[in-house]
């Protein structure tokens, strides 16, 4: 049954992110890939990760769908060509991504990941998730959370700084 | 655990190919933001699935970090854009070759 589920999420997410890459029209990208982030959100509760699936939504179908949707619409509705600007870069770029996947799984299916005694269950991951996951971020990953902050706020003002009409 | 973690290293791996496929593809910059977006997503994925995987939850909290410089680059990124936009009324990445030598 978790098989099957998998499955069909896995080829929802193949086809969206096909359609994704290929896609002509902007805003037809954009929810595709909101699809995408969708199908993967639900593999994570699937995962029992519930709160990055949550944080997923908010954050990629929520907030930064918003952000493209918006420039979107800033830039005008247009259809983009497939003009190649160099011969064969198509047949490049598609060969190159093949090469790519290729070394990937060769890589993932020869290596075996060793499996490390952390004590607990996969029961407890998924009922005390969001607990445990702020439990982490607020003790042992407290200054890579902070520094995460400030990386924030740099990105904050580099987008006022970038998005003014006059630089400085 | 009834699905392999191979099927998910099978699975990240197949996205995270086609977002390098997109990056190399298209010319518009805001898809190949997006196919940026998609090779992120491809490893997040694969941070949880590895997660489950070792009954950890260290995977999940990197996850969190990930998701965060993404939204970081595309706030920066998508500014950028209108700069480009602004400055050259293009959207195409080949139009943006003052630089070029």
């Amino acid at each position: 049954m978790s098989l099957l589920l998998f499955g069909i999420l896995a080829v929802i997410a193949l086809i969206t992110a096909a359609l994704m890459v290929t896609a002509r029209n902007l805003v037809h990208a954009v929810l595709m890939m909101v699809a995408n982030f969708g199908t993967v959100a639900i593999m994570y509760i699937t995962l029992s990760a519930p709160f990055v699936a949550v944080v997923q939504v908010a954050v990629y179908a929520g907030a930064i769908m918003v952000l493209f949707l918006f420039v979107v619409m800033l830039l005008g509705e247009q259809q983009l060509s497939f003009d190649e600007p160099f011969a064969g870069q198509r047949m490049a770029a598609g060969v190159l991504g093949l090469l790519l996947a290729i070394m990937l799984l060769v890589t993932l299916f020869t290596a075996s990941p060793a499996v490390l005694q952390t004590g607990l269950t996969a029961e407890q991951i998924g009922r005390e998730n969001a607990q445990r996951v702020g439990e982490l971020l607020y003790t042992q990953y407290l200054l890579p959370f902070e520094a995460t902050s400030i990386l924030l706020l740099i990105a904050m003002v580099g987008a006022v700084v970038l998005a003014k009409r006059r630089l400085l | 655990m009834d699905v392999p973690i191979q099927y998910y290293g099978l699975l990240s791996a197949l996205l995270f190919s086609m977002g390098v496929a997109g990056v190399l593809l298209r010319r518009n910059i805001i898809i190949v933001f997006m196919s940026i977006e998609l090779m992120f997503n491809a490893a997040n994925l694969l941070f949880v699935a590895f997660a489950r995987h070792q009954n950890g939850l260290d995977g999940q909290v990197f996850v969190f970090f990930v998701m965060t410089v993404a939204a970081a680059e595309v706030a920066v990124g998508l500014a950028l854009v209108m700069a480009l936009f602004r400055s050259k009324q293009t959207t195409d990445v080949d139009d943006a070759s003052t630089l070029k030598g």
